[in-house]
């Protein structure tokens, strides 16, 4: 049991959250294999930021334990919670840029205090990873400067920055043009497949989901309704699922 | 009695300082002042938490020595024309009204240590740093909070970087460091404006001003109450970097940081303020 953890990159298991008596997260269990693409689907407000938030250690669930790579991280002290952390990347709902940054600074912050690279190679691989978001030609400018969807892309280059293994996507393309969404979408897909990213992206975007990704989970009321494929989403009986779907597409 | 009257500023401080969790409770009456009782123990706790952090953060390697030499820099020219322009101020004040009191008991040849001897002893240091409390108080309070809530201090945290010490500790440290000098420039200021508006009315060099009046304070005046204002810097950097990461409830909550990081920071410094005189009596007589 134990042996089969460690081989998992994420492992939840009766994860709960409530803020002010209201149980946000009841009992979230959830598996994700390496490789995997994983979408996190449900209503505005149904705790898929919080989901995400618990999964990288920014806020302490009220019971249950997740694994990421075998280590159980809820009781993890700051030292070893940064040490996992040099693995994972996030996204944040609303692009988290440090306002006082450029661009390339915002990029080049992880990778000047987590790597060796000598300032060349920061400013090449800054480059390169503002390139693969199509912000190439915006590296000096301030994140007051650009409009929501470059910010939100600039985000994503820097959650990527250190390539990691792991990586928590908060609506990727929410706010994106539907050609720039894809772009993105594949650029996901790309990374799994070239590097065996994992990652776990919140979003209400389901042509992202049934392009790009090979797993659906539906939340609703704090637990997980659906889990499995776009198709099962889809053929379910469930009349919130149904509901669910027809509205969105 | 002096220390009752200082324990009882102090809680009036903080009462006065936190109305607004205990507004958020409501009640009324008993209620209330239950309420106002628990949320200055629930800060005074977090507070104390967040002190311990940042404490912890300050003496783990590595020293972010960069950022701190950026913050010193920023509070330094954020304040330095005003903490200048105020330390002036106080001159020509002090200069104007200690000529007509000494004239009336006919000591006008003490006038230059007076001037120089209020503006060291005290009126230099409590004015530079009320004035930093209210100019930097509120720069930390609310660029720390507009982080909180744009969750830009979380991406920090994600990215490995312990923001007690990449953002706090380098400022509150940047403070300490900031006030005595800044105290010096207004003390310079003070005596420059002290001896200008003196010499208008009777006319007096700038040598002979200075003669006479560091004639009449010693170096065991000078140094303590200037040192003193580390501790004034202590308090606003921890306070409003408190008061700005805890921030809450998007920009409403940010000019509530801004704001209450300047009424609290302000206001403890004026308590520290009785300690510390009544402790460098003690020591420096
Ligand atoms: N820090 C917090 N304090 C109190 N309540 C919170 C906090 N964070 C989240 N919540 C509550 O948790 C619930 C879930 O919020 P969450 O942000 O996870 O929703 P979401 O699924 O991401 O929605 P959206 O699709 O709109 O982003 C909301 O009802 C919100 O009010
Ligand atoms: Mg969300």
């Amino acid at each position: 049991m134990e042996n089969t953890d460690n081989t998992l990159p994420i492992a939840i298991a009766h994860l709960s959250k409530s803020f002010g008596g209201r149980k946000v997260l009841d009992g979230i269990d959830l598996t994700i294999p390496r490789g995997q693409t994983l979408s996190l689907l449900g209503r505005s407000g149904t705790g898929k930021s919080v989901l995400l938030r618990l999964l990288i250690g920014l806020d302490k669930p009220d019971s249950g334990s997740i694994r990421i790579d075998g280590e159980e991280i809820t009781s993890l002290g700051m030292d070893r919670l940064n040490r996992i952390r040099q693995k994972l990347g996030f996204l944040f709902q609303q692009a988290a840029l440090y306002d006082s940054l450029t661009l390339g600074e915002n990029v080049e912050f992880p990778l000047k205090r987590q790597t060796t690279l000598s300032p060349a190679e920061r400013t090449e691989k800054v480059r390169a990873l503002l390139a693969s978001v199509g912000l190439e030609r915006d590296v000096d400018k301030l994140p007051s400067e650009i409009s929501g969807g470059m910010k939100k892309r600039a985000g994503l280059a820097r959650a990527l920055a250190l390539d990691p293994a792991i990586v928590f996507f908060d609506e990727p393309t929410a706010g994106l043009d539907p050609i720039t969404a894809a772009e993105i979408g594949q650029l996901i897909t790309d990374l799994s497949k070239q590097r065996g990213m994992t990652s776990v992206v919140a979003t209400h975007d389901m042509h992202s989901v049934r392009c790009f990704s090979d797993r659906a989970v539906l939340l609703d009321k704090g637990r997980v309704l659906i889990d499995g494929s776009f198709d099962d989403l889809k053929n379910s009986s469930d009349p919130f699922v149904s509901e669910f779907l027809t509205a969105a597409v | 009695m002096r220390l009752a009257l200082s324990l009882f500023i102090t809680l009036a401080a903080t009462v006065s300082a936190v109305p607004v969790e205990a507004e958020r409770r409501g009640g009324a009456g008993l209620l209330a002042v239950q309420s106002l009782v628990l949320s200055v123990f629930e800060w005074f706790g977090q507070f104390g938490i967040f002190c311990q952090r940042v404490l912890k953060g300050t003496f783990s390697a590595p020293f972010e020595g960069r950022e701190f030499l950026r913050q010193l820099d920023n509070i330094g020219s954020q304040s330095l024309p005003l903490v200048a322009v105020a330390g002036a101020a106080i001159g020509v004040v002090l200069g104007l009204q200690t000529r007509e009191s000494l004239t009336r008991f006919g000591a006008t040849s003490m006038l230059p240590s007076v001037i120089i001897y209020s503006l060291m002893k005290e009126m230099g240091p409590i004015v530079t740093g009320l004035i930093v409390s209210g100019r930097v108080g509120a720069g930390i309070g609310a660029e720390l909070g507009s982080m909180k809530v744009t969750e830009q201090i979380d991406a920090m945290a994600v990215s490995g970087v312990n923001p007690y010490k990449y953002l706090a500790s380098t400022r509150i440290l940047a403070c300490l460091v900031a006030l005595p000098l800044l105290t010096l420039v207004a003390d310079a200021a003070g005596v420059l404006m002290g001896w200008l508006s003196s010499t208008l009315v009777k006319p007096i060099s700038l040598g002979l001003f200075l003669n006479m009046g560091l004639n009449g304070v010693s170096f065991g005046d000078f140094l303590p109450a200037t040192l003193k204002t580390s501790i004034f810097g202590l308090i606003i950097g921890a306070v409003s970097s408190y008061q700005g990461m805890s921030s809450r409830g998007g920009t409403e909550g940010v000019g509530r940081s801004a704001t209450s990081a300047v009424v609290i920071s302000s206001l403890f410094l004026i308590v520290a303020d009785v300690f510390l005189v009544r402790l460098i009596l003690l020591f420096f007589k």
